[in-house]
């Protein structure tokens, strides 16, 4: 039980980056990047988790109380939402791709063209 | 390299990835355990500065400098996308057809819509004191506005929607972060440095900073989800190639 | 109890990230994305990460599914034109 979160984490890992390795379509591709990115977000807060605490908001809580890892939740927390705008980029790519080539599978993009 | 020899590379490369992570699990404190030494100090940190939501308090006053990495990062996107999705010169704009929305779809979709906004608006201003802020605020209002889409059309969303003040207060929100941040320069102290009084713990008005920098977040976010649902809504139903002409999409 | 919970949740996470990973229509992967993103939300609940959840909940859900389908439906518009 105490590795079970970290393997899993490690898991959905190179679940995506097989996904983003193996595609036949940039679309896809970037999908399996925000997989990949997303165990990021469970390794990180299962680092940080605490058997028995509280959310570290003290709004309804005594300020004595036990509480997980704040920390880890502030890097996962702002990465969530900078992620996606870093996604909606790789799919403006990927629209660009398909104007400028025609395809969207990377194995048909393997010369550069002018 | 044929595809298949990518594969057994792929195959190597993964192998040796969860061999060499698998290995760096068992030196980790084990999950669950009572060992946080950054989260305690941080923790004692945020109730010294009244801020009740101690995530907040890392984001915003304790590690305000990275939170505007993460800004620039996020506003470095919204710029690069902006620029990718643009019209360009053999392009045209084909208003879409308009649609009819089926009466309960238009009915459900206007009621929720206040409400939407609503949550998203008391997110982001109760960012200090409850879970959530200008990061998940921002989005949950940005999206609340695009119901306008699904419950009208979208000649109504384009109508409530000035794309030119959005993309004007995605900078605005980045330029106060960086603003705010001077303050703390001008009061004698360190950049971002959390000046101001930090008022009563658990009310609107505590944690200094911080309620003004999640603002300024708020507004950037915001306005980024805005912006860039736009220019992929409008790529996908509006801008065509000129070869595409007479064609029904 | 809440080790139980909170394998649960894991456990549907890896299912759904694995799910996403294998989906290779990206019109369909779109959804299985956004039920990616839901259940890591109830897994950054169950972790009380609620500020994150609720991130996740927001942007996994809604906006990163939207924005692929959105793609999807310009590149496919393009396909099939004669180069």
């Amino acid at each position: 039980m105490s590795l079970l979160p970290y393997l899993i984490a490690g898991w959905i890992f190179l679940a995506g980056i097989h996904g983003m390795a193996t595609s036949r379509n940039l679309i896809h591709a970037v999908g399996c990047l925000a997989v990949t990115q997303s165990s990021t977000y469970v390794l990180l807060l299962s680092v940080g988790y605490r058997k028995g605490a509280t959310a570290p908001v003290f709004a309804d809580a005594p300020t004595s109380a036990t509480v997980v890892d704040p920390v880890v939740q502030a890097l996962a927390l702002t990465d969530v939402v900078v992620g996606a705008t870093v996604t909606a980029l790789l799919l403006a790519l990927v629209v660009q791709t398909a104007k400028r080539h025609g395809t969207v599978d990377p194995d048909e993009l393997s010369g550069l063209k002018g | 390299m044929t595809r298949r020899a990518r594969l057994w590379v792929l195959a190597a490369g993964l192998l040796a990835v969860a061999a060499l992570y698998a290995a760096a699990c068992t030196q980790l404190p084990g999950f669950g355990g009572s060992w946080h030494p950054y989260g305690d100090r941080a923790v004692r940190a945020a109730l010294q500065q009244r801020t009740a939501n101690a995530v907040s308090s890392v984001n915003f006053d304790l590690r305000g400098f990275d939170t505007l990495g993460e800004e620039s990062v996020l506003f470095a996107s919204v710029l690069g996308t902006v620029v990718l999705l643009r019209r360009t010169r053999d392009e045209k704009r084909v208003p879409p057809e308009p649609v009819r929305v089926p009466a309960p779809l238009r009915r459900y979709g206007r009621l929720m819509l206040p409400v939407t906004l609503l949550i998203g608006l008391y997110v982001i201003a109760h960012g200090q004191l409850s879970p959530g802020g200008g990061f998940q605020g921002g989005v949950v209002a940005a999206t609340s506005l695009h119901l306008l889409y699904i419950a009208v059309d979208y000649p109504a969303l384009e109508r409530f929607r000035p794309l030119g003040l959005y993309e004007l207060a995605d900078g605005a929100g980045e330029a106060a972060y960086v603003l705010l941040g001077a303050a703390g320069l001008i009061a004698g102290s360190a950049y971002l440095a959390n000046v101001l009084p930090p008022g009563t713990f658990n009310t609107l008005s505590s944690g200094g900073t911080v309620p003004l920098l999640n603002a300024a977040v708020g507004i950037e976010v915001t306005s980024a989800v805005v912006v860039l649902l736009a220019h992929f809504l409008a790529q996908a139903l509006e801008i065509e190639g000129e070869r595409e002409e007479g064609r029904s999409t | 109890m809440d080790d139980a919970v909170v394998v649960a949740a894991l456990v549907l996470v890896a299912a759904a990230a694995t799910a996403a990973v294998l989906q290779r229509d990206p019109a369909r992967q779109a959804i299985v994305l956004s039920l990616l993103g839901l259940s890591l939300a109830a897994l950054f609940t169950v972790l009380q990460a609620p500020d994150v959840g609720l991130a996740q909940l927001a942007v996994g859900s809604a906006v990163t599914p939207l924005m692929i389908l959105l793609t999807v439906r310009k590149v496919r518009q393009r396909k099939g034109r004669p180069k």
